[in-house]
């Protein structure tokens, strides 16, 4: 299989059902051998229990309530962080790709930032925060800021020139320019920097919370490594997983809502 | 030959025989209610960029409503020309004016690349030529008439990204012609397109400034082009103009004629001659 084979044929035969199942063949695959895996006792369940065990963990904690509490604190968590951090990067980004001023001021300040792993500040941020909420909201939204501010920095700067001269000579505003040039031309690059930020998102949200946390995902998961219930550890990392698609799934819708003018994105 | 070319000196007074000509057509236009273009005059027009100066030195004057088109090697500062007049650039010294003081949607530039906005739908995209006036009542109407007068009238709702070269390119001319401009440049406009999508580009730019009476100021590399569309033909050679080349031949022009290839010849001879580097081969 080249690459070339992986790239969408004009005319190819269409089977949408089945299309929209192709991803989810691998994923099945795995589960299934797992789950033989454990059955047969090739993979003592200590170091990892079948996927029926995991549900039925799933199953007693969602009767419990403390599942559905666990997933809302982290979400909570993220989205607040999210916003904070992608507000800020956004902003830099925006006045940095339109003022050289600004980008004087900021921009070496910044680079230089961004070349401390934010995960390397734990231990500053437990003394500067103790395990409260606002550490892991410090946390994500630094983790946040970066992607999005390097990608509508550079989405800015690479607008094609020639088409906000075309915008000047017919005489719109600034404003307009960069609502109806600027802008919708440095959206694609902001989608990158939205998917990549979305992962360091909760990348970040996962060690935080697993460091010091008195709630959430990740302090599920140690509390269930505290008293060896490894089904309920697996199960967090799968429900991870599972929350990471989610948030991917939903910025591509808005990719391709917004980007419908692009060629990459129009229905065939 | 050179008598029946007409040749002209290069600081000839602006009232000459082609200027007659055109005027006679400006008063026919005049008669009609459609006069719409501007007239230019250029005074030692010169531009330099640091060290390398582009253009020494332009005096010309190019009455309302004429078709005139420069042709050059490249790097012979025509393109330059066209961004002056167009108030791309500044130029280092001397003068442009018009005939009366143009608005800003008077003077419209036509560029080599369509430079539509790919996430904006052909009519909006036409929309944008109305420049101040985008927002007033009529501006979708003025659009949609100007999108029918290049022959896309049903590409409306498309995308940019799903057109032709030559389709954008009409696009980019509706554009240009929404806000009835009365001076329209174009900077090589169908450089970039196969030869018979050009030849079908070049009868839609003469019908459509045959309709609306625009100053038309169009630099090309193609001479035969040049002399199947203008009234005048301007040799620009080291910043200078080398030739004044009057094309008094009747409308629509048939291609491939005696007469127009007997031009493009004496024309293109002289564009060859007057370069050394070549004289060698």
């Amino acid at each position: 299989m080249s690459l070339i084979d992986s790239l969408p044929r004009v005319g190819a035969p269409k089977l949408p059902k089945v299309d929209g199942l192709i991803p989810w063949i691998v994923p099945l695959a795995i589960v299934l051998v797992w789950q033989l895996a454990c059955v047969t006792g090739f993979v003592p369940s200590r170091v990892l229990p079948a996927p029926t065990d995991v549900a039925l963990a799933g199953w007693k904690l969602l009767l419990s309530g403390e599942l559905v509490r666990n997933i809302w604190v982290s979400f909570w968590r993220a989205s607040i962080g999210f916003v904070i951090g992608g507000g800020i990067g956004f902003a830099f980004g925006l006045a940095n790709g339109l003022s050289q001023l600004s980008a004087k001021l900021t921009d070496t300040t910044l680079q230089m930032v961004r070349n401390i792993p934010h995960l390397a500040l734990i231990p500053l941020v437990i003394l500067w925060f103790g395990i409260d909420e606002s550490a892991k909201l410090f946390l994500v939204a630094l983790g946040v800021f970066f992607p999005i501010y390097l990608n509508t920095l550079h989405g800015i700067r690479t607008v094609d020139p020639q088409l906000i001269e075309m915008g000047r000579i017919y005489g719109m505003t600034d404003g307009e320019l960069f609502r109806r040039v600027i802008f919708p031309g440095a959206l694609p690059s902001i989608f990158v920097g939205l998917r990549f930020a979305l992962g360091i998102m909760w990348l970040t949200l996962i060690v935080a919370e697993t460091i010091a946390a008195s709630s959430g995902l990740g302090y599920m998961a140690m509390q269930a490594r505290e008293f060896m219930l490894i089904d309920v550890v697996v199960l967090s990392i799968l429900i991870y997983a599972l929350l990471g698609k989610l948030a991917d799934s939903a910025s591509r819708a808005l990719e391709r809502l917004t980007l419908s003018w692009h060629p990459a994105f129009q229905k065939k | 030959m050179q008598e029946a070319l007409r040749f002209q000196p290069v600081d000839a007074e602006p009232v000459d025989h082609a200027d007659i000509v055109v005027k006679a057509r400006h008063l026919r236009r005049v008669a009609e209610g459609a006069a719409r273009g501007l007239s230019l005059t250029i005074r030692g027009l010169r531009k330099a960029f640091g060290d390398n100066e582009v253009l020494r030195g332009i005096d010309l004057h190019i009455p309302a409503g004429q078709f005139v088109a420069i042709v050059g090697r490249s790097g012979c500062g025509k393109s330059t020309l066209l961004r002056l007049v167009a108030g791309l650039d500044a130029p280092t010294a001397g003068s442009i004016a018009f005939g009366e003081q143009p608005r800003a949607q008077d003077v419209r530039v036509m560029f080599q690349e369509p430079r539509l906005l790919p996430w904006a739908r052909v009519l909006s995209n036409v929309e944008v030529g109305l420049g101040r006036e985008r927002s007033s009542a009529d501006a979708q109407a003025r659009a949609e008439r100007a999108l029918v007068e290049v022959g896309l009238g049903d590409k409306r709702d498309q995308w940019p990204a799903v057109l032709s070269g030559g389709q954008k390119q009409r696009v980019a001319l509706a554009r240009a012609l929404v806000s009835q401009p009365r001076v329209l440049a174009f900077d090589e406009p169908l450089g970039a397109l196969d030869a018979l999508t050009r030849i079908s580009m070049q009868q839609l730019l003469e019908r459509v400034w045959r309709d609306q009476g625009f100053t038309a100021i169009l630099v090309t590399h193609d001479v035969a082009e040049a002399v199947a569309l203008a009234d005048r033909v301007l040799v620009i050679e080291d910043g200078r103009i080398a030739e004044d080349v009057t094309i008094d031949l009747p409308r629509p022009r048939r291609r491939g004629s005696a007469e127009l290839a007997a031009l493009e010849g004496a024309i293109l001879k002289h564009l060859l001659e007057g370069s050394e580097d070549t004289s060698g081969l």
